[in-house]
């Protein structure tokens, strides 16, 4: 009894890291099908490390502007101020679970940060990075 | 005599009538007693009942409620969302055309709740704001603020963080007894 209960807790638990591993997964394969090579968790880190200089405001940006340079710590928006929940999956299981929801903010995010949308290399490699924080 | 005390009676009655409907209907944020019982809860805006829009809007900023920006303002907020206030708010069509809609339906012009009816009476003729604290009667609100309490306050910054200070603004309620400006406490006008 105990047994099946205890299997049915894992499976739950387990629940957002399978969600989690689908989304990923699906992206990067349509990444790759869209001419992406293997994917690199270190670059994944030097790119979300990197500072670009805004060309209209002259600002650094870089991803730690909003989500702060610990990852497992909640973030704050710069311009509004509003917490961002921490982006590390460890920390926020509801992280990197909906497709859409990363598409949405790959988008806005790369071209507030960089200046231009990321190439399916760079979005495929933040994603190998961002899975494991 | 008898006719006197009518007369009186009458002058009393409508008297007190009077002192009840011009409280009922004032204008200024003091809520009379009774006033639910014969306007209902009209002052402030309707709040946001969209979770689509409190979840896509508000998890940025402040999820503005419709009723505070006319559809002309909410139409040119929604054509421009690659720039908005310099930051990237793209959404994809069928997303933003549903928030469009849902903007659209409640903008000022098309609700009768007080700031909304204030925020368009006090438009100057053609202006289209973009920002809610463009609204001549919101600068006129907030004009006896000092930087100290918003801009340099760091717990506030900006007039664009309404929750900052008025503690209701998430259920439509702006009135002064709300507020709270941190670090300078109540705020009661004159």
């Amino acid at each position: 009894m105990n047994s099946k209960l205890i299997t049915i807790t894992a499976l739950l638990a387990l629940t957002p890291l399978a969600a989690q591993a689908d989304a990923i997964t699906e992206l990067q394969a349509g990444y790759h099908a869209k001419g992406a090579n293997e994917f690199s968790a270190t670059a994944g880190e030097a790119l979300w490390n990197r500072s670009f200089t805004d060309a209209k405001s002259g600002q650094q940006r870089q991803c730690g502007t909003c989500h702060t340079e610990d990852l497992s710590k909640e973030g704050k928006h710069a311009r509004t101020g509003k917490v961002i929940e921490p982006m590390a999956p460890s920390a926020n299981p509801e992280r990197l679970t909906k497709v859409k929801k990363i598409k949405k903010w790959l988008l806005r995010n790369c071209k507030w940060t960089i200046g231009r949308e990321c190439t399916v290399q760079e979005k495929g490699d933040l994603l190998a990075f961002l899975k494991n924080s | 005599m008898k006719r006197k005390l009518k007369i009186l009676s009458i002058l009393t009655l409508s008297a007190a009538l009077l002192g009840i409907s011009s409280t009922v209907f004032s204008d200024d944020d003091d809520k009379p007693l009774f006033s639910g019982w014969f306007s209902g809860n009209q002052s402030g805006v309707t709040p946001v009942d969209n979770t689509f829009y409190l979840n896509e809007c508000g998890s940025c900023h402040f999820a503005y409620q419709p009723g505070l920006l006319p559809i002309a303002s909410w139409e040119k907020l929604m054509s421009g969302l690659d720039d908005h206030f310099g930051e990237n708010a793209e959404l994809p069509e069928e997303d933003a055309n549903r928030i469009r809609n849902y903007l659209l339906d409640g903008a000022a012009g098309r609700t009768n709740r007080k700031i909304s009816v204030k925020f368009m009476r006090s438009l100057h003729d053609g202006q289209i704001p973009l920002r809610i604290s463009e609204i001549p009667y919101f600068v006129k609100e907030h004009d006896e603020l000092s930087r100290k309490m918003v801009q340099d306050n760091p717990e506030v910054k900006s007039f664009s963080r309404c929750d900052a200070c008025h503690t209701d603004a998430a259920k439509g309620i702006f009135d002064e007894h709300a507020v709270r400006i941190p670090g300078f406490g109540r705020w009661e006008d004159d």
